[in-house]
């Protein structure tokens, strides 16, 4: 890299659940807002200055489509000189929209970007409009469980016995807990962007808390939910992330442009890596594209002080963690509770992760680096390492 | 709290704004406490805007009592997407026959609207999209209004011959002073119902912010919580002292006198009674005046009249009565216009700005099809200079216009109008020679005032594509249009035709190819009784002035200065030799024409107008005057007489129509119902004719 990326602010909208907040809410509004939200905390910077948008969806089409990257924009006020692009790697699209620019930062093609996601699973269920080549089961390219998350989820504690039902609820129970907690003392609110939400039928609100968290879980309650994807199954959910409605975007620069703008700085990129893994496990992704990007860093996992991890499944985090001989309850680990207690609309999560990351270091100077880290369905991880600004050199 | 009314028989039923209650937290906003945000909703999309009968404002009361008892911190009013509400549901307003239930409409909405004033927490009013009338006046009860920059607002009561009588009319003077509560209430609604911009209502001071739409409700809910907060803080002025007073509802008196041509019409000088008495009234005092002013209007004829005239152009702007099925109308991708005057120049203007499509001009020579061009090119100019065209728009039109004097450049025109000479035999001519160019099913269009289309198709190898087109002047302004059937005029012709004038956006009416249409056959015959007044030895000022209580836009003599005598004297010369001797040729019209006198009233130094000595030196005059009652009495009974003529003859098919005309071809006013009513309730139609025009009830009350 030629250049130092950072990031220097990221917001995002609360999650609804899909079918309740947000239900007559379009996905496009809600990244819209979440795009004015950032730029209203961000007075310093000139909005022509913006030298690219890139925004990720899942599914691109009606209130996602239209390359969203580029309508929302223009319906966001910035000026029609900022281009913008559309992305997509499933789960992981914001979390590849903010490494995109990052590349086009480092290499000096850009200065400036925005980088997000959305995701109104409501609007857009998963695998809505797929059309997946009949190959796939014809000649076992993949595993027929590979298509459904779920079952990948199931799959995943087949693989590793030592991960039961009852550790995947527990480390659940636990996500609940931290998200109540950070709640209370208001840590998460501090980069929700309250959000007006019309419901046809109740008329018009503000939502300004997410949705999802349930903080009242218990290890009983957990227990007796059903696996929906196999009789006798493990996965619930209780132990699962949930169907939501969302939006996050991030504000990325080249250091020196930051500097010059006066804009604040949150978090540096060290460097980035995805990866692939049998389709049918794809949430033990993480583990093979943390291992690469550790490597191109010059890293050991010892060195990395924060984790946040995408919580698509308490399995998947649980097997990674059990890779890096990590505990389930290392507080080093999603501090803030993760996407079984706020949600995971889909190609929203990954700036969410940084956000939390960058709570996480500004809090913490004696943590040096951290990782974000998240599954992507049909078996890929995506991992980046950030390198925290306000280090003051204490042990990691 | 307030009851729901029951709407009189025979009243649509009320599409009902239901009102719902949802809580904010305004924590995330720096207060700690609860919003109750309200939402007006009529369940319908944007183009059938909120609108507020009884169950509505019932609805909003209920709403109202329910945020109370969330114990909030403010309660907040919004609409639905686009629209916060379109004022007072006038549909049941016609059917009211009791002065009762007209004073129980006023009161129900201050019963509830002003509680949104009255009770102790802070109420603010998010106008998320277009309020008009009673929608704007919930937002005058409420303490602190927040606008969305692209909403528009408006009082246009006086407009449809109410008051704000809701809360608006002592409301807002007492909110932004005389002058400005004048400038919204009288003089916008009177300026053809003008709307106010976001900004232009922040200026006025009738809204506390303007914000984007794109987040409008959370920057509105910030407001209010920075107000409860006290970090912001709007300062109202006291305006009872102010010294503006006089001079604001003298501004608004002449405004009136002015638009109604001198007479003094009642909803606007209500509505400034109402203003006037604001300036010392309590609010209590005030909504107790707009109650009884609001009665005695909706109880009166001229209102009835006037909400008649409303939906009438509402209801006719989109369906056009009689026309042909719109799938007969034929593509039209190039246009002719003949002849290049300032006439053929408009219409090249209008046709090119609306249509998009190549418009040709020609002329006798080149030199002034040139000049034709060029006029509707420097047109196109002007308005890229007012900003009200793109530049490139005007570039692309200015090239769809050309101009030649050889006809054969109308080859592939699929619609050509003529604006030539008014002579039957050029017409004629005309129309052979462009036969020879164009194909058959070109649509040949005349836009001749009196004379006959049908003999014009005469000799024709297709007369079916012949059809009258008849705009009036300025072009563009006139919303009116009559298209004119001739007996073979056929029904592709005519969709055609319609089809055109849709594009224009003009309002219109079929009529029978007969002399002068509608309004000109009208206007001729009404402005005939009053020359042969004058002609009689009727003092002139006398018989001009005879009707000016009635409220028309201005007074016969100055429609002949704007007309012009030498049309006037051409139509009435037409008129006279097809409908015969009860149009007359005036004797003083024919000296003026002669001597080249173009108008009775002229300009003083000091600014007023007064009589023309030369017009005066020309008047005919007789040994048999009348009284301004005769003079008023006679035009009175020849437009009734030839309306009904004109009935049976099958010159339009209905009342409605002949309305129509006059409302939007003369400019004749609402509050007439265009003229049928007027005529109606003044006795004069049962006179002449023995029978109504309109049967009792409609544009009129039921007694």
């Amino acid at each position: 890299m030629t250049r130092t990326v950072v990031l220097v602010d990221a917001v995002r909208t609360p999650f609804g659940k899909s079918g309740s907040a947000f239900v007559n809410t379009r996905a496009d509004d809600l990244l819209i807002r979440a795009m004015r939200g950032l730029l209203e905390r961000n007075p310093n910077l000139p909005l022509d200055q913006i030298d690219d948008v890139a925004i990720a969806a899942a599914t691109q089409t009606g209130d996602q489509g239209m390359n969203i990257g580029r309508s929302a924009s223009l319906l966001a006020g910035l000026p029609n000189t900022v281009p913008g692009y559309s992305i997509d790697r499933w789960c992981a699209g914001a979390l590849t929209a903010a490494t995109t620019v990052a590349g086009q930062i480092a290499m000096g093609a850009i200065d400036l970007a925005l980088a997000g996601g959305v995701e109104h699973m409501g609007n857009h269920p998963i695998g809505e409009l797929m059309d997946p080549n009949p190959r796939y089961l014809a000649e076992k390219i993949v595993d027929p469980d590979a298509m459904a998350m779920g079952a990948t989820a199931e799959r995943l504690h087949d693989r590793f016995p030592s991960i039961t039902k009852e550790r995947a609820d527990r480390y659940a129970l636990n996500s609940q807990i931290k998200t109540a907690k950070a709640y209370e003392q208001g840590l998460i609110q501090r980069d929700l962007i309250p959000t007006a939400a019309r419901s046809e039928e109740l008329g018009w609100t503000i939502v300004s808390v997410d949705e999802g968290p349930r903080p009242t879980t218990t290890m009983e309650g957990l227990a007796g939910l059903k696996t929906p994807f196999r009789p006798g199954g493990r996965v619930t959910a209780g132990n699962a992330s949930g169907i939501n409605d969302g939006a996050t975007i991030a504000l990325l620069a080249s250091e020196d442009k930051a500097k010059e703008l006066g804009l604040p700085i949150k978090a540096k990129m060290v460097t980035f890596a995805f990866a692939g893994v049998e389709p049918e496990v794809m949430g033990y992704g993480p583990v093979p594209s943390t291992i690469k990007a550790l490597a191109k860093a010059g890293l050991k996992i010892e060195d990395i002080g924060a984790f946040e991890v995408n919580e698509a499944f308490a399995v998947q985090v649980i097997a990674f963690l059990e890779h890096f001989g990590i505990a389930d309850d290392d507080p080093r680990v999603n501090p803030y509770g993760g996407a079984i207690a706020v949600g995971h609309p889909l190609a929203s999560s990954g700036v969410r992760l940084m956000i939390n990351l960058a709570r996480t270091f500004e809090s913490h100077p004696e943590i040096r680096y951290g990782i974000t880290t998240m599954c992507i369905g049909l078996g890929m991880g995506g991992t980046v390492i950030w390198e925290n600004p306000h280090f003051t050199g204490g042990n990691k | 709290m307030a009851t729901a009314l029951v709407l009189p028989e025979g009243a649509p039923e009320e599409v009902i704004t239901v009102s719902k209650v949802r809580d904010v937290d305004l924590t995330p906003f720096g207060f700690k406490g609860l919003l109750a945000l309200i939402t007006m909703d009529n369940g319908l999309d944007h183009t059938r805007p909120n609108t507020l009968g009884p169950q509505s404002v019932a609805s909003l009361d209920a709403a109202i009592t329910e945020a109370l008892s969330r114990k909030p911190a403010a309660i907040a009013i919004t609409g639905k997407p686009f629209i916060f509400a379109a004022g007072a549901d006038l549909s049941a307003m016609s059917f009211l026959t009791e002065r009762s239930q007209a004073l129980a409409i006023g009161k129900l909405g201050h019963d509830v609207f002003r509680r949104l004033g009255e009770i102790e927490l802070p109420t603010f009013a998010f106008i998320n999209g277009l309020a008009l009338g009673g929608g704007l006046e919930i937002g005058l009860h409420s303490k602190y209004r927040t606008l969305a920059s692209t909403a528009f607002t408006a009082l246009p009561e006086v407009f449809l011959g109410l008051v704000p009588g809701w809360g608006g009319a002592t409301l807002l003077p007492k909110l932004i002073g005389p002058e400005k509560a004048v400038q919204v209430i009288i003089l916008n609604a009177l300026n053809n119902n003008t709307m106010m911009k976001a900004k232009d209502a922040h200026a006025l001071g009738v809204v506390d912010a303007v914000f984007e739409p794109a987040d409008f409700l959370e920057k509105s809910v910030a407001f209010a919580a920075s107000v409860l907060s006290g970090s912001t803080k709007i300062e109202r002025k006291d305006y009872s002292n102010d010294p503006g007073w006089d001079l604001a509802l003298a501004t608004g008196k002449a405004a009136a006198l002015k638009k109604f041509g001198g007479a003094d019409i009642a909803s606007p000088r209500k509505a400034l009674e109402l203003i006037a008495a604001s300036k010392s009234c309590s609010n209590g005092e005030g909504f107790d005046a707009e109650d009884q002013t609001l009665a005695d209007l909706v109880m009166s004829d001229p209102l009835r009249a006037s909400l008649y005239a409303f939906n009438l152009i509402q209801k006719k702007r989109k369906k056009v009565e009689g026309a042909p099925k719109s799938n007969l109308a034929r593509k039209v991708t190039k246009v002719g216009v003949v002849g290049a005057g300032l006439m053929a120049s408009q219409l090249a203007l209008l046709l090119v700005r609306n249509l998009k499509c190549p418009v040709v001009m020609t002329d006798i020579d080149q030199e002034r099809a040139d000049k034709g061009v060029a006029w509707v090119r420097a047109e196109l100019a002007k308005l890229v200079e007012k900003k009200r065209m793109s530049a490139e728009s005007a570039q692309r039109l200015s090239l769809l216009i050309s101009g030649s004097a050889d006809k054969s450049v109308y080859a592939g025109c699929d619609f050509i109008i003529e604006a030539i000479f008014e002579e039957l035999s050029l017409k004629q001519e005309l129309f052979k020679t462009l036969e020879e160019i164009v194909s058959p099913e070109c649509v040949l269009a005349t836009n001749t005032s009196s004379l006959s289309v049908e003999k014009m198709s005469e000799g024709m190898k297709n007369p079916e594509r012949v059809v009258g087109f008849h705009f009036f002047n300025p072009v563009a302004v006139m919303p009116l249009l009559e298209v004119a059937r001739t007996s073979h005029t056929d029904d592709a012709t005519t969709a055609t035709a319609v089809e055109v004038g849709k594009n224009l956006k003009k309002t219109m009416i079929i009529c029978k190819d007969a002399p002068g249409f509608v309004v000109n056959r009208l206007l001729t015959r009404f402005m005939g009784e009053i020359t042969d007044a004058v002609d009689e030895g009727t003092d002139p000022a006398t018989a001009d002035n005879a009707m000016r209580s009635i409220g028309f836009p201005m007074s016969p003599f100055e429609l002949l200065g704007l007309v012009g005598p030498g049309v006037a004297l051409h139509v009435a010369e037409t008129l006279n030799k097809n409908l015969g001797p009860r149009y007359r040729i005036s004797p003083t019209m024919q000296a003026m024409v002669k001597e080249g006198v173009k108008t009775f009233y002229i300009k003083n130094e000091d600014g007023t107008f007064g009589a023309n000595p030369a017009a005066v030196a020309l008047i005919h005059k007789g040994t048999t005057p009348s009284t301004a009652e005769q003079v008023r009495e006679r035009a009175l009974k020849a437009l009734a007489e030839e309306a009904r003529m004109m009935l049976d003859e099958g010159v339009v098919a209905t009342p409605a129509e002949i309305d129509l005309c006059m409302l939007l071809g003369a400019g004749w006013p609402m509050h007439l119902g265009g003229i049928l009513p007027f005529l109606d309730r003044e006795g004069i139609s049962e006179s002449v004719g023995g029978q109504r025009f309109h049967a009792p009830g409609i544009a009129s009350v039921l007694k």
